[in-house]
């Protein structure tokens, strides 16, 4: 039963390839190439460098924005949920940020400093700041009371109630904006590098969009997908195995 | 010794009246390695009380002082609910309240004393809550504190579970005398437990009496002298009733 149960998603990934590799045959053009196709132009964008670099330069990105927006949310998120005065004067901010086209703030970040990758970077930054920070903020609203007093009357310094106490009631809250930052991330990414990049995903995207290239753009998104899929299987899932160890 | 000395703490209320006076001109003294039980009935601010004195709640009138060399006294708290951190096992529990370099034997000794030691690697989820208390005990015993306080730490559990935890806990007190404050309405725990009895009225707090247990020691697992010693306590005093 087990074993059934673990093959399932493989079944599953092979069943969608087979609908796909059925209607590119039935289809018979270049706007659904098969998967086979797909793959030998994936093999070749990897040998070439060309996948290689432009993937590592968006997950550069990724990276740099996501750990700035997640640093930045997580310590807001933290005040405003503690502290209602604060919490109420920024929560109209906030409602107007969470609402902003991302498009918007892409245009208006290149507009005001230019063709930059610090103003790429901020476009992203303000993009998925507002989530995190509202996520962050629901946890910190519900964090135990009476934990927080027991640190309190043990002495724990800051650091001591903020690493045992606090944090480890934020967690999933933590991982939740972790998993949904990176999927929201990571398209804004995109567009980012679409508008005003010469490098990266989005970049490279846009040109086969130019050229009708739909092989290159289904073998640039499988690889990104790949990617973040084996973050989750090799970094998120183990850390919340770990995490998660001491429920029943 | 410790000296309290509250002259006034309100609470917020609703309607006309504005606040709420909980306590009022309240003094009480505490020696050194005295085990007193804070007996009233609830709602007259026994935890209130507590929460002055491990400086939790400072919206108050008054002064709780400390006859210490050091400028902030150590204060072990065992609350209602043990209050223990769930993704911290047992040790780590106890490990964690302990400022600067923990002693191992010392949590070892203590795990003995309390029957816990085989279950010190073991998160709290797994444990009954008779064993969290006891954590919460040797939590509150582990930083050698200048006044454990106890807000009725055994209740919901069953009579013959309290009895245990109760008898584990003097056994941990006389290796170890610290000075405990232990709050309870229950005037038969009281008695198997105290030195002194302060008994408390509500609205605003008040002093209603202290009395001295006279049982010794090795008889207070004696139901029958427990209750004896309650009867002839309310017929001296028909005000505690």
């Amino acid at each position: 039963m087990i074993t059934l149960r673990k093959t399932i998603p493989g079944l599953s990934l092979l069943a969608l390839l087979s609908v796909w590799q059925v209607l590119a045959t039935c289809l018979n053009s270049n706007n659904l190439p098969t998967p086979l196709i797909v793959g030998s132009v994936f093999w070749h964008g990897c040998l070439s460098g060309q996948i290689p670099f432009h993937l590592g330069v968006t997950l550069l990105r990724l990276v740099v924005s996501f750990s700035i927006a997640m640093l930045l949310g997580c310590a807001i998120g933290i005040v405003l949920g503690r502290n209602k005065k604060l919490d109420a004067f920024f929560d109209n901010w906030l409602v107007i940020f969470l609402n902003i086209p991302a498009l918007v703030t892409i245009i208006l970040c290149y507009v005001w400093f230019g063709l930059t990758e610090v103003a790429a970077i901020l476009a992203v930054v303000i993009n998925k700041l507002p989530n995190v920070i509202v996520t962050i903020r629901e946890g910190a609203r519900t964090l135990d009371q009476d934990l927080l007093e027991m640190a309190s009357s043990y002495r724990f310094d800051k650091r001591k109630t903020l690493l045992h106490v606090v944090w480890p009631q934020l967690y999933p809250y933590i991982m939740g904006a972790t998993r949904s930052g990176l999927a929201l991330v990571w398209k804004i990414i995109l567009v980012v590098e679409l508008l005003g990049r010469s490098n990266g995903m989005g970049y490279q995207l846009h040109l086969f969009f130019q050229l009708f290239d739909v092989a290159n753009i289904l073998a640039y998104t499988i690889a990104f997908v790949a990617f973040i899929q084996l973050l989750e299987l090799l970094v998120l899932k183990p850390l919340d195995t770990k995490a998660q160890r001491w429920r029943r | 010794m410790i000296a309290i000395d509250i002259k006034s703490k309100m609470f917020p209320a609703k309607g006309r009246a504005g606040h709420h006076l909980a306590i009022a001109d309240l003094q009480l003294s505490f020696n050194s390695g005295e085990f007193v039980c804070l007996v009233g009935p609830s709602g007259c601010g026994k935890t209130t009380l507590l929460n002055i004195i491990a400086d939790l709640d400072r919206d108050y009138e008054g002064s709780v002082s400390f006859d210490l060399r050091r400028s902030h006294p150590k204060i072990g708290y065992v609350f209602q609910n043990p209050r223990l951190l769930p993704w911290r096992t047992v040790r780590e529990n106890i490990e964690l309240a302990i400022e600067g370099n923990s002693s191992s034997e010392n949590i070892d000794a203590l795990l003995e004393v309390m029957q816990l030691t085989q279950f010190q690697h073991v998160y709290p989820e797994r444990l009954s809550l008779g064993m969290s208390r006891r954590v919460a005990i040797i939590r509150g015993f582990a930083i050698n504190p200048d006044v454990l306080l106890m807000d009725e730490p055994f209740v919901s559990l069953d009579a013959p579970t309290a009895r245990q935890v109760r008898s584990l806990l003097i056994t941990l007190w006389q290796q170890r005398p610290h000075t405990v404050l232990f709050v309870t309405h229950d005037l038969r725990e009281a008695i198997s437990l105290a030195d002194r009895i302060v008994f408390l009225a509500a609205a605003p707090m008040k002093v209603v009496n202290e009395i001295a247990v006279s049982i010794p020691r090795s008889e207070r697992d004696n139901e029958q002298v427990i209750e004896a010693f309650r009867q002839q306590l309310l017929q001296d005093y028909p005000e505690l009733r």
